[in-house]
This record gives structure tokens, C-alpha cells and sequence, in this order.
């Protein structure tokens, strides 16, 4: 499942996207998170996987947003850290 | 001057259904879903995979009480009673406060199950048009969930922001779809959607001399004009349904239609129950599972 949670800022509209069926569920996103925007959590289908939590998701524009990059370097730390490539942004 | 009391424009009418096809006292599995919503609640009670009975009601400040009104009201005069359902799901805003659910589960993953029940297994795309927010989904023909786009919580382009526009203009809710239709031409979208800056936009124009039909056009037109937007972020792939309040508002449905170029499904059932479905299907599903595990 691809999970696309988003935002509107003065910028755009934004989403965050977790695909599930690549995740593992090994935590590493969970851990390099400064915000703690994601936690591993049994879905709708059983499945242990990366989400954004309950509380995250309406303020991600405050969490998740500060890693959005204004220049040409990317520093998101959960891109880097998922072995899978299960987390993007649109942005 | 006596304060004259004004009509709640905004106020939808609530609703209630017993299939008088179902004998449930024959039935193997009873289950039910109650949708605790921003706006509205609902519970749907399922014997053997075939909808029983709903209730569609307004949510109260406190979601627990909504949660039991709702399934009170969709028990009353059926004879049923809580003991008699095997599994409750709750769903929804308020789905981890339903007292006597056994499970909560995600509205997103109800109202696919939920509208794979109401509009058939062809359907792929499901707008939620909720009272709160909206959600884009994408199923498969198990009505399991592939793809979702959701935003931050906002009333714009929602079930309140066209409650408070009825209110606003002295429209009866259910009237708003059909009176933004008779327009001659079709005006300009109001710029935002935001339902603080369209109400200013609104009055402005209502002083400039628009008729009521026109200014509810160019609600309606953004209305559809933002879920539009989700709708080509997430791919629309038909058939495609519309859940949720709003899927009754023609003015909103119609531009839609015409924006995208497509038809949505013809609903068969009250579009707000389909998170309430959804969840008491997937109550019978666990009944099911547990039954297979104590079965060895």
C-alpha cells in the first residue's frame, strides 16, 4: 500500500509517502526521525509496517515540513536511512 | 425586537434502515461498524455479509455517547440487542473511543471495504468526502486498500464547509446541490476554498447583487475544483464512487464529473454509511479468522 499523507503550506501542497509493501518494518526511520513523525505499527491489514501516527498527521507541516530543502542539498534523514526506499516526498 | 428563531439551515436530516429481508435470528454471524466521524455518526449491523440495519446521526461532543447513539438507534425496534453482535469494528475520527468495539480500524481501509460493498468490486476509485477532510483511495476488487492521499485536517472542500455555506446563504443543506445548478452560466470559483475566506468572498458578492444560485455555483465549482487536484495527484482509475456527505450535493458531484471527464457510480445506498459498512465487514472477516484458529 502506498501511504501518500500531505500538507499545504505557503509553498504548495506536499505529501509524504510510505510504501508499505517495501517496508520491513526495521525501525530506522523511527530512530532518525528529530520529529518522531513515524512509529511501526500493525495496519489495517495485519502487517507491522512504517506509518505516520495519528497525532503526526495533522501537524506534519510543522514536523515533517522543516526537512524540506530550499536549496539543491537534500537532507532528509529518512530517506538515507531506509534500506528499502519505502519513504519519498514530493517535493 | 423579539429574537426571531432561525431555521438550522445546516442541519441534514438523520436517518435510520432495517432490511425486513433478514431474519437475523437465523443468522451465524452478526457484526457491526460504528463510524464516529467529525461530523456525523453511523452504525451498520451485518448478518452473514448482508447489511441489516443503519443509523446515520449527528455527532455530539463526546464521541463515546456518539458511538452508542448511533448503534442504539440502529438496534431500536429490531429485536437485537449489543450481546447479540459477535464483533463490533469502530472507525473513523473518534474509532478509539467506541466503548464496545473490539478492534479500531482505519476510515481509510472502511471506506474502501465499504464502497467495494455499496458500488461492486469494479470500482477502484473512492473519494471520502468527509465532514472534516477528504481522502483519495485506490482499491482492488477485494475493496482492499492500494494507494491513499490524505491532507491535514481543513474544512475546505468538506461536509462542514458547505453546512456552514447553507447557513450562510439561508439554504436548506439538501437544496444547496440542485439550486447551484440553475444558473444560467457558470460562474468563476470563488478564489479559496477556505471556508473563512470563501464566507467574506461570499457576502462580497451577495452585496455586489449575486442571486443565491450563483454564489453556490462558485462554491460548489472550487469545492469540486479542490478534490480535483487530490483526485489527479492519486490517478483516477474507474469505476470510480464518491463517499461521505457531499456525494449527495449534485452541484459538487456534476462538476466533478465534468472537471475530470468521468461518471461516477450511482449510489445505491446512503453514501455516509460506507466507513460504518466497511468496518462491520471487516468485524465479520475477524469473526471468521478467530473462528478458523479455535477450529485448529
Amino acid at each position: 500500500m502506498r501511504a501518500n499523507y500531505g500538507y499545504t503550506d505557503g509553498s504548495g501542497e506536499w505529501y509524504i509517502t510510505i510504501d508499505t509493501n517495501k517496508c520491513d518494518g526495521c525501525r530506522k526511520c523511527e530512530e532518525v526521525c528529530p520529529e518522531g513523525c513515524f512509529a511501526i505499527e500493525v495496519d489495517d491489514y495485519d502487517d507491522e509496517v512504517a506509518m505516520i501516527t495519528e497525532v503526526q498527521r495533522k501537524k506534519i507541516k510543522y514536523s515533517c515540513g522543516p526537512c524540506k530543502p530550499v536549496g539543491e542539498e537534500h537532507v532528509e534523514p529518512c530517506h538515507e536511512a531506509c534500506p528499502h526506499g519505502a519513504i519519498e516526498h514530493s517535493w | 425586537m423579539a429574537e426571531e428563531e432561525r431555521p438550522e439551515y445546516w442541519r441534514w436530516p438523520e436517518s435510520r434502515w432495517t432490511n425486513p429481508d433478514v431474519d437475523w435470528k437465523a443468522g451465524d454471524i452478526i457484526t457491526a461498524g460504528v463510524d464516529v466521524g467529525s461530523v456525523s455518526s453511523q452504525a451498520a449491523i451485518m448478518v452473514d455479509g448482508q447489511l441489516f440495519a443503519y443509523s446515520n446521526m449527528r455527532t455530539g461532543s463526546n464521541s463515546p455517547d456518539s458511538a452508542t447513539n448511533a448503534m442504539d438507534w440502529a438496534l431500536k425496534d429490531t429485536g437485537m440487542t449489543l450481546d447479540d453482535i459477535h464483533y463490533v469494528v469502530g472507525t473513523g475520527y473518534g474509532r478509539v473511543n467506541v466503548p464496545f468495539s473490539n478492534r479500531a480500524i482505519t476510515e481509510i481501509a472502511c471506506h474502501a471495504r465499504g464502497g467495494n460493498f455499496m458500488y461492486g468490486p469494479t470500482v477502484r476509485t473512492i473519494l471520502d468526502m468527509g465532514g472534516q477532510d477528504c481522502k483519495a483511495i485506490r482499491c482492488d476488487e477485494r475493496g482492499k486498500v492500494d494507494e491513499f492521499l490524505m491532507n491535514d485536517k481543513c474544512a475546505a472542500g468538506t461536509g462542514r464547509g458547505m453546512e456552514v455555506f447553507a447557513d450562510l446563504l439561508s439554504v436548506p443543506i439538501q437544496d444547496v446541490g440542485d439550486m447551484s445548478l440553475d444558473v444560467e452560466e457558470e460562474p468563476e470559483p470563488v478564489s479559496s476554498t477556505c471556508v473563512v475566506f470563501a464566507k467574506t468572498e461570499a457576502t462580497g458578492l451577495l452585496r455586489e447583487g449575486w442571486p443565491k444560485e450563483k454564489v453556490l455555483a462558485a462554491y460548489c465549482s472550487a469545492m469540486a475544483h479542490r478534490v480535483v487536484t487530490l483526485l489527479e495527484r492519486l490517478g483516477v482509475e474507474e469505476d470510480f464512487a464518491i463517499t461521505g456527505g457531499i456525494a449527495k450535493n449534485k452541484g459538487v458531484v456534476s462538476r466533478l464529473e465534468a472537471e475530470l471527464g468521468i461518471t461516477t457510480l450511482e449510489p445505491r445506498y446512503d453514501t455516509q454509511i460506507a466507513g460504518a459498512v466497511g468496518a462491520a465487514l471487516f468485524a465479520e472477516a475477524l469473526v471468521k479468522k478467530q473462528r478458523k484458529q479455535a477450529g485448529g
